[in-house]
């Protein structure tokens, strides 16, 4: 993967050509085919697409995870005391041998931080997603709601420029799903945070995203680019019982379906 | 704050089913204690070749008073802690370079498998044949007698680990020293401890068989002796400490492995 110093305009993520494919016992299977966007600083955007068309790859080629068969990411240049990316990952997101605290701090030692800043700054996002009493709990004292939550603050207390989450409310019960929307709306309005939101729920990119980009069905390219119109902020009420809503949904899906047929392009 | 302070207190709590199951497990063994003593009463149990439990208990508190039996114990268990250290020791750190690393794996699990399956007893002459008559080959059977299982089994515990645990090291700037440190050794630790209760027993029997070979000292040795001048009552001593320090070993290893794993859902 190639990353320039510093990305062009205000964009704060580019992608360019981006193109994967992993090897297979029957030659190589084509995960991402030639994608491009970008994504302005704090921009949230989230990723629709159907089932394997190469979400989390995409994920994992920004992160540096997969260093991709073609193309270009860039990034914005590395700042101390902060990470350039932090994923929020689909399934597993703790590591059930930490407590929160460890857990939450495990992206700050690569970050050279003081121990007091460290401290400082777990113990502020824990408080943040309402984990303060649950610090030393282990993973498996938790619910899977908190967990997520444990997740989600490990990557918000390394402080980073674009934040990666894949379908991070995915395995949640609606409720819960609800809930953990509005906080992550919380924590990202006013941080300046450019998010990437793959998820598989039309309500859910609708009622967070500036913006949804919708992928075809493998190998994955990005066939539509939509801005969400709904003003913020974005109570549940208010946007579902927008007249809009209706309409814009109902888009998305007309996307998606156009997207899946194979002879499309 | 609730949720944690139940489950603390349940885990304190003798339930039931437990209290029943500590219960038999006191009973059986005391029921076939009782069965014994009343059988050589009556003389059922001839008592030249099964002596009683109340003689053997006689026999072992005076071998205890004279010191003769400490010393014996002693010097086994020491025996089969250093070779438990010197042999599990290694064992976990090349089990765990062997789960991260594919060609440390592929270069070394075909010699770990066909070393494996060997008797360890089997290799014991040799092993008097480089290191001696001394402690040095007691200890080293007991070492290498544990070293292949909780190899394999620390290897096994790494590969198992879910491949999501290494991408979010990863992802948060994990370099391989803190890949094995905090995702691999504690990953591991439940299946590392499997092996290591495994070889717990392993050692025990290695050891005592060692003594029975070739040695003047051990729970082995004694048992040999009293063999050979026709004291089977010191014969059952033998064989009864053996069995208590392999239950008092599987004890002590529970105990750690709930001080060290507070995180396994139990
Ligand atoms: N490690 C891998 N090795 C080989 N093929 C893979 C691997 N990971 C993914 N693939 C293939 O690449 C394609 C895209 O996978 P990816 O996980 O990116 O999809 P996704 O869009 O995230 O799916 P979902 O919505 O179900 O999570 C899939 O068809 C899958 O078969
Ligand atoms: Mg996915």
């Amino acid at each position: 993967m190639s990353t320039r110093v510093a990305p062009p305009g205000l964009a704060c993520l580019a992608v360019n050509g981006l193109s994967h494919a992993y090897p297979g016992a029957r030659g190589p299977v084509a995960a991402l085919d030639g994608v491009s966007f970008s994504v302005r600083t704090g921009q949230f955007c989230a990723v629709i697409g159907p089932s394997g068309c190469g979400k989390t790859t995409l994920l994992h080629v920004l992160a540096g995870l997969i260093a991709p068969t073609r193309g270009t990411v860039t990034l914005p240049p590395r700042s101390p005391g902060r990470l350039v990316t932090a994923v929020v990952f689909q399934g597993i997101s703790t590591f059930p041998w930490m407590t929160v605290r460890q857990n939450v701090a495990y992206g700050l030692r690569a970050l050279g931080l003081p121990a007091a800043e460290r401290r400082r700054r777990v113990e502020q996002q824990v408080a943040r997603v309402g984990l303060a009493d649950f610090l030393d709990a282990y993973p498996h004292q938790l619910s899977e709601g908190m967990r997520q939550r444990t997740g989600i603050a490990r990557a918000f207390a390394t402080d980073p420029d674009v934040l990666l989450m894949d379908e991070p409310f995915g395995s949640l019960d609606e409720q819960t799903r609800l809930r953990l929307q509005d906080e992550l709306l919380g924590l990202w309005q006013g941080s300046g945070k450019t998010v990437v939101f793959v998820t598989h729920s039309l309500d859910e990119a609708a009622r967070l995203a500036d913006r949804v980009l919708v992928m075809s069905a493998r190998p994955g390219r990005v066939t539509a680019d939509i801005a969400v119109p709904f003003p913020r902020p974005r109570g549940y009420g208010e946007v579902r019982s927008d007249p809009a809503y209706g309409a814009f949904t109902a888009r998305l899906w007309t996307e998606l379906a156009g997207s899946g047929r194979p002879a499309a392009t | 704050m609730d949720g944690i302070g139940r489950k603390r207190a349940a885990r304190g709590d003798v339930t039931g089913g437990q209290r029943r199951d500590r219960l038999l497990a006191v009973a059986s063994p005391a029921g076939v204690l009782v069965a014994w003593e009343v059988l050589s009463r009556l003389g059922a149990l001839d008592a030249r070749f099964v002596p009683a439990p109340t003689t053997i208990l006689h026999t072992m508190a005076l071998m205890t008073r004279t010191g003769e039996l400490p010393y014996h114990i002693l010097v086994s268990v020491r025996r089969v802690v250093l070779g438990f250290l010197l042999g599990a020791g290694p064992a976990v750190g090349l089990g765990l370079l062997m789960g991260l690393s594919r060609p440390v794996r592929s270069a070394l699990l075909p010699i770990v498998s066909a070393a494996y399956p060997i008797p360890k007893i089997a290799v014991y002459p040799l092993i008097i044949f480089y290191l001696g008559l001394g402690e040095a080959s007691k200890v080293g059977i007991v070492a290498v007698s544990i070293f292949f299982l909780v190899l394999l089994s620390t290897m096994s515990g790494v590969l198992a680990l879910d491949p999501a645990y290494f991408k979010i090291a990863r992802a948060y700037g994990a370099d391989a020293r803190a890949v094995f440190a905090t995702v691999a050794w504690p990953g591991a630790l439940p299946q590392i401890f499997t092996g290591l209760k495994l070889g717990m027993g392993f050692a025990l029997i290695v050891i005592v068989g060692a003594e029975l070979l070739g040695s003047t000292s051990g729970i082995g040795y004694l048992i040999w002796r009293s063999y050979q001048i026709f004291a089977v009552d010191a014969m059952f001593v033998g064989l009864l400490v053996t069995a208590v320090l392999g239950w008092v070993a599987a004890a002590a290893l529970d105990w750690l492995e709930h001080r060290v794993l507070p995180w396994r859902a139990s």
